[in-house]
């Protein structure tokens, strides 16, 4: 059997013959076609690269990415990394990006937890749960999300200033400068715990895979409990006793005009994050919806009649259904985040391109800088698409 | 709605560089360095690039007229050139987005409370004609936050524009004087006062005549404070592109032809009485009756005339929009050098 069985793709591949050089040939004709376009292509590219350099030289406006290294003197209100404005053009656009990176993440994050119970909600038996979500999703997706942006940003303008803040818990601040949190000084064993808490997560991911495909062949259920609370807890601990175990809380106080220390979420950053989570949710949640409701309701009464409890329907044969309908519109959703998060400038939230503006107009490089906020948009939105694509690949069905 | 647009428009201004300076022929039929005269005459109208509303400066008034100090320069400027002063289009441009909308050709002539220092005249590709008004950046803070001076906002946060001097000069103020403070950058006018009115920030800082006409715009001017400190040289004037000398002469002069003209004492109303009966041949010079001034522009020879009859001279200009918004004029660097101040033309022969 198996010798005479053929490989059904050999069927469907064109006879192997020789080139032959000649015109006749498809294979010659489709090459040259191929070379004639992507000379096209390159020699538009370069001459309209040659001019633009060219004009941009005649008309006296500076060219190249020299600026990148010349001191920024920007004033940069919350950054991640250390800044000042003595650093340079291209610290200070780091700091945007990561900026841009800290609204799109969270927000992205928020707005799919928010967005699914607003879908399930949806869905509910109760008509006051349903009926509030419907309206919910019918209005804020009507609304210009600016708008809401700038409402957001005008109600946190209206809270009390710093020195009538509210003030609901110990070195807990509500004022229009923002929520003020206490913290501690962050020193190098924190971020040692943390990286030890990063790696330990993957330990776990990977432990956890390994004992499900280990009880798959000898049937013997193992726990991933204890492996996660060594590497969660115990290592992370340890790595921060280790380097002495510091602990100086940082309580914000009222000195001055302002409050000091703690942590703070500025009123920009959570205008900004409210905007982009209330209205992408609102989009997530129809998503949600849809992706439930793709799913026919024989599946999930033939699992009950099976005996699985509500958990594990929902667990293996809803989700893993609906995830196939849920996830590729979840992708432009997600891009949207990334690519509305740069409405910022309008309130004062100093993303990419925010900085970008700024250093474009005082440098007067108007191209370079241009090209830079395309360049880390195109970046974000290309990760996002390939980790999207990829894990919808996994979730696929497999056709048997 | 309009910071979208604001941002939109930069976008595609910036676009807008790219292609004029990609592409050589569309380079030509847009704006090419050394023609901006011959474009605003085949147009039929001047584009004057001015800010989004600051009151003294340009501000549609309840007509939707644009009235101020920077509109009235824009109708000089059209005046000279077709001896109609109503021959102006306005381009509102925030800070961030002016020298786009100049590079690329959107507007033809900047007069917008710019300041002319040695990057923006090398790199930006601008020339920078004239100094119309002699400024420097201070500070404005609530009377109730009960803060006399600059040197006494240490720890406060501070609303400013970016796009700025003010933004430079700011970082380069605080570190000089050992002062920690939190930026808050908004780039349109109206939401970063909003945002100092509404307690946002302690303080708001920009060029001494934004304090002032903003001041003056709000219900209680008196609840506001202007702190004494002036942190800064804000030499404001039009920019125009670097490389069309035939149009900067134009801008420059027109602002010369007003300070000659309150030299001489001539005004918009007296200008016609001038033109048939003054004797001084400086005055006849300016005013076109004799040689050939400007023709030597490029101009009519009433150009003058016709830039005093439709605005006046500095002063008058000055007066109507400037002093109603509190600004002094007496003793500062905006007084005719007669008077120990700043302002001087050189002569018109
Ligand atoms: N002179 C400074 C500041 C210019 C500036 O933007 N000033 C503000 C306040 S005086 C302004 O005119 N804003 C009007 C607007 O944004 O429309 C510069 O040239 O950078």
């Amino acid at each position: 059997m198996s010798q005479t069985s053929i490989d059904p793709r050999s069927l469907r591949a064109p006879p192997k013959r020789p080139i032959k050089l000649s015109w006749a040939d498809e294979r010659i004709r489709g090459i040259f076609w191929q070379v004639v376009v992507v000379g096209i292509v390159v020699s538009i590219v370069w001459w309209l690269w040659s001019n633009t350099v060219h004009n941009l030289e005649v008309r006296r406006i500076a060219t190249g990415f020299g600026f990148l290294n010349r001191e920024a003197g920007l004033p940069i209100a919350e950054s991640i990394i250390d800044y000042n404005p003595t650093n340079t053009y291209l610290r200070a656009l780091i700091v945007g990006l990561l900026n841009t990176l800290k609204v799109a993440v969270v927000g992205i994050i928020l707005a799919t937890i928010f967005g699914t119970l607003i879908g399930i909600a949806r869905l509910s038996k109760n008509w006051v749960l349903r009926t509030l979500s419907a309206t919910y999703v019918e209005v804020i997706r009507d609304l210009p999300l600016l708008l809401q942006l700038l409402f957001w940003y005008a109600i946190l303008q209206g809270l009390p200033g710093p020195r009538q803040a509210m003030h609901p818990a110990e070195g807990v601040f509500l004022s229009n400068r923002g929520l003020k949190l206490p913290w501690i000084e962050w020193e190098g064993a924190h971020s040692l715990a943390l990286l030890a808490f990063v790696v330990g997560l993957v330990v776990t991911f990977l432990y956890r895979r390994q004992a499900v495909a280990k009880q798959i062949t000898d049937g013997v259920p193992r726990h991933t409990w204890p492996v996660a609370l060594v590497a969660l807890v115990a290592v992370p601990l340890a790595a921060w006793a280790a380097l002495g175990a510091p602990f100086t809380p940082d309580i914000p106080a009222l000195r001055g005009f302002n409050f000091q220390g703690g942590l703070t979420l500025s009123p920009e950053y959570f205008a900004l994050l409210a905007g982009l989570v209330m209205y992408t949710a609102g989009f997530v949640a129809e998503i949600v919806r849809a992706g439930i409701q793709a799913v026919p309701n024989g599946q999930r009464e033939a699992a009950q009649a099976l005996g699985l409890r509500p958990g594990a329907v929902l667990r293996l044969v809803v989700l893993p259904q609906a995830l196939r309908v849920i996830v590729p519109p979840m992708t432009s959703q997600y891009l949207n985040i990334t690519k509305n998060s740069s409405l910022a400038v309008a309130i004062g939230y100093q993303d990419i391109v925010s900085i970008a503006n700024t250093t474009l107009n005082q440098t007067g490089q108007a191209i370079e800088g241009i090209a830079i906020i395309m360049l880390v948009y195109l970046t974000i939105s290309l990760s996002i698409s390939g980790f999207m694509n990829w894990y919808n690949a996994r979730i696929a069905l497999v056709e048997r | 709605m309009r910071a979208f647009g604001q941002t939109v428009r930069r976008a595609l201004g910036a676009m807008a560089l790219l292609g004029a300076a990609a592409l050589p022929g569309l380079a030509q039929a847009q704006q090419a360095p050394a023609n901006t005269l011959d474009a605003i005459r085949a147009r039929g109208a001047l584009i004057c690039g001015v800010n989004t509303g600051l009151a003294g400066f340009a501000q549609p008034d309840s007509q939707g007229v644009w009235r101020g100090f920077d509109i009235d320069y824009c109708r000089s400027i059209a005046a000279a050139i077709f001896g109609d002063a109503s021959k102006v289009r306005y381009v509102p441009t925030t800070a961030q987005s002016r020298f786009t909308a100049l590079q690329s050709g959107e507007v033809d002539v900047l007069f917008r409370n710019t300041t002319w220092t040695l990057s923006r005249d090398t790199s930006l590709g601008l020339d920078f004609p004239a100094v119309n008004f002699y400024d420097g950046q201070g500070f404005m803070v609530k009377r109730t936050a009960g803060v006399s001076s600059a040197s006494q906002l240490n720890g406060a946060t501070i609303c400013v524009q970016p796009g700025t001097t003010t933004e430079q000069n700011l970082t380069d103020w605080a570190r000089a004087n050992r002062i920690q403070f939190t930026p808050v950058v908004i780039e349109r006018l109206e939401e970063v006062v909003a945002a100092y009115v509404a307690g946002r920030c302690d303080a708001y800082t920009t060029d001494a005549s934004g304090l002032a006409a903003t001041r003056s715009a709000q219900p209680t001017p008196a609840d506001h404070v202007i702190l004494p400190e002036v942190i800064s040289k804000e030499p404001l004037g039009p920019a125009v592109r670097q490389g069309d000398a035939r149009f900067a002469d134009i801008v420059r002069w027109s602002h010369f032809a007003m300070l000659v003209a309150e030299e001489l004492n001539i005004t918009a109303a007296t200008a016609d009485q001038a033109l048939a009966s003054d004797q001084r041949p400086e005055a006849l010079r300016l005013l076109g009756k004799t040689g050939d001034l400007g023709k030597m522009l490029g101009l009519d020879n009433a150009w003058a005339l016709h830039v005093i009859k439709a605005v006046g001279n500095y002063g008058e200009v000055f007066a109507r929009h400037l002093a109603p918004i509190g600004l002094q004029r007496a003793r500062s660097p905006n007084a005719m050098y007669t008077q120990g101040g700043l302002q001087y033309a050189p002569p018109f022969r």
